[in-house]
């Protein structure tokens, strides 16, 4: 009996060594370093000595920080619950239509979403164009003149979080689609027998039922938009005048720019624990409601 | 009834209009494409006035697309086929064999779905360049193989296989190797295909890593590389949007052939926090 649990035991170990050798080199040494090298002045590559605390006071003192703590806090506030919406109208919409049609569309609505990063951002910048871009006669014709939208600090972090909306958008209408599918046509139809409006079945049917989705999508919404960095830096690089620096380009500048492992890491240690913290929540609000 | 229909129809005709324009932009990238430059800057046309191809020959041929297209299947596919392979065994030990620590390291698998890996980069640097990687396909790809979801479906599905089957392979002395490869995953061949995929997507598509891990343009992946294009030869606009479709066209394929399996592993993924 025991050497059957040790040959049992065995054959364990070796099926996780490979995934858990990986995971202690590649992400749990680097968690454990990111924390280290957060408390020392040292550069990118290299040592540093302790300084304790001195890299977070460093950062609470620079005007940067802050800008980017605000940039960060607005393109949430810009996409989060904007995304969750749209993808909740969209998928009304579609779930409502049949067979190849609703095939059709959702592809059309989809396809942004697998597309990589800086393909939505060069069509953008395109579509975009101060002088020869499509939607500057949408601009144009709604504020009168042509607007070279990520050079205008006004424009600039409403744009990207619009880029961000349609690049997105694919999946949270996925997650509602597969909500409304759920919701019992009986409820629809017991509903309309008694005379209720269109405006009446959403509100006290689809609404309610859908809302377990809705936390799902706004939530992940939440952490994914917190690390924002990439459509940022290839559309405006955090400009025009730092209006759209975002964290995780702090942690980019001070690192890899600047030389400052140190500093560097004590922005990524912020970040890492938002979103940790967002992370928990949002897992004790789904298991509350899962039960 | 006669009202609803024409609120049905209004309702129809509203969802392709919204759908036209959210393609839009897809459109206008594709005819951009085609068009010769000269005409992209001169006249706004939805049709080109004629086919050119002449952005997809440079684009092919004068940048390095080529390059870069090796460099990200080579990268995102032994991504893919590595995530898979350690994945499905650390799931298949973690639901199938008693032994101990089992529940503490499900846990930790758990947990680290909540860490964002973007906040490793600096460290992840460090790494990298301890082991001489940096600039490499072994060092774009290392980071990117702990993906802890495909580790946590494999299991939940792995879960639901009947108890007997194992066994009854046990009877006939299979090793678990042997019932991991030749039943289990056989078993679950869609759900290996659908994470495979995404994996694929994901890994192509992956930015912040392979840009910060490769300077040198010939160790760029499409995804990096076709930012550096403007700065090498300017702004223009038919070519632009040529090596954008070029570079897409890897996962809007996989998309387009695999949609199901794609919503599928999306679907599992998130459902997981749900």
């Amino acid at each position: 009996m025991t050497s059957e649990r040790r040959s049992k035991t065995l054959t364990a170990v070796l099926m996780i060594t490979p995934f858990v050798l990986t995971y202690l080199t590649v992400f749990a040494y680097p968690v454990y370093k990111m924390f280290a090298l957060s408390f020392t002045n040292a550069p990118l590559i290299g040592e540093g000595e302790w300084i304790g605390f001195d890299n977070y006071l460093k950062l609470l003192n620079q005007k940067l920080f802050f800008t980017s703590v605000w940039n960060t806090g607005y393109f949430v506030v810009l996409t989060v619950i904007p995304n969750t919406l749209i993808g909740l109208g969209l998928a009304l919409m579609v779930v409502r239509l049949k067979g190849w049609l609703q095939s059709l569309i959702l592809v059309l609505f989809f396809l942004p979403y697998i597309l990589p990063v800086s393909v939505v951002t060069q069509i953008w910048e395109w579509v975009l164009d101060q002088q020869f871009g499509i939607a500057q006669h949408v601009i144009e014709f709604v504020t009168g003149r042509r607007i070279s939208v990520f050079r205008d600090p006004l424009w600039a972090m409403p744009m990207v979080a619009l880029v961000t909306i349609w690049w997105t958008n694919g999946f949270n209408l996925l997650l509602f689609i597969a909500g409304l599918r759920n919701i019992p046509a009986d409820y629809y139809e017991a509903a309309m027998l008694d005379g209720a409006t269109r405006w009446q079945c959403f509100k006290r049917i689809t609404w309610p039922l859908i809302w377990p989705v809705t936390a799902l999508v706004l939530t992940l919404q939440l952490i994914l938009q917190l690390k924002i960095f990439d459509q940022v830096y290839l559309m405006t690089e955090g400009g025009p005048f730092n209006s759209t620096y975002v964290l995780l380009q702090l942690v980019y500048r001070e690192a890899f720019r600047l030389n400052h492992g140190g500093i560097g890491s004590a922005v990524a240690v912020f970040l890492f624990l938002i979103i940790v913290t967002v992370s928990v929540l949002q897992y004790q609000l789904l298991r509350v409601r899962g039960r | 009834m006669q009202r609803k229909s024409i609120g049905n129809i209004l309702l129809l005709l509203l969802t392709l209009c919204v759908a036209c324009m959210w393609a839009f932009p897809l459109y206008w990238a594709a005819v951009t494409s085609m068009k010769p430059e000269q005409e992209v800057v001169t006249k706004t046309t939805f049709i080109p006035d004629v086919f050119n191809f002449s952005a997809y020959y440079f684009a092919l041929f004068e940048t390095n697309l080529a390059t870069w297209y090796v460099n990200s299947l080579v990268t995102s596919i032994t991504v893919t086929a590595v995530v898979i392979l350690i994945s499905v065994m650390c799931a298949y030990a973690l639901s199938q064999i008693v032994f101990p620590g089992r529940r503490l390291l499900y846990g930790i698998i758990l947990a680290s779905f909540m860490v964002p890996s973007q906040a490793l980069v600096v460290s992840q640097f460090v790494l990298m360049y301890r082991f001489g990687l940096i600039n490499t396909w072994g060092g774009i790809i290392l980071p990117q193989l702990i993906v802890p979801v495909v580790v946590i479906v494999y299991k939940q599905f792995f879960d639901s296989v009947p108890k007997e089957l194992r066994e009854a392979a046990k009877l006939d002395g299979c090793g678990d190797f042997q019932i991991l490869f030749r039943l289990y995953l056989p078993l679950n061949w869609g759900i290996t295909t659908a994470l495979a995929i995404i994996t694929y997507i994901m890994a192509w598509n992956a930015f912040l890593w392979p840009f910060l891990v490769t300077n040198s343009e010939e160790m760029m992946t499409v995804t990096v590389g076709i930012t550096q294009v403007d700065d090498a030869f300017g702004v223009k606009y038919a070519r632009d949007m040529a090596v954008a479709i070029l570079a897409a066209m890897p996962v809007a394929l996989a998309y387009l052939l695999f949609q199901k399996r794609v919503t599928q592993a999306l679907m599992l993924s998130s459902g997981i926090k749900g």
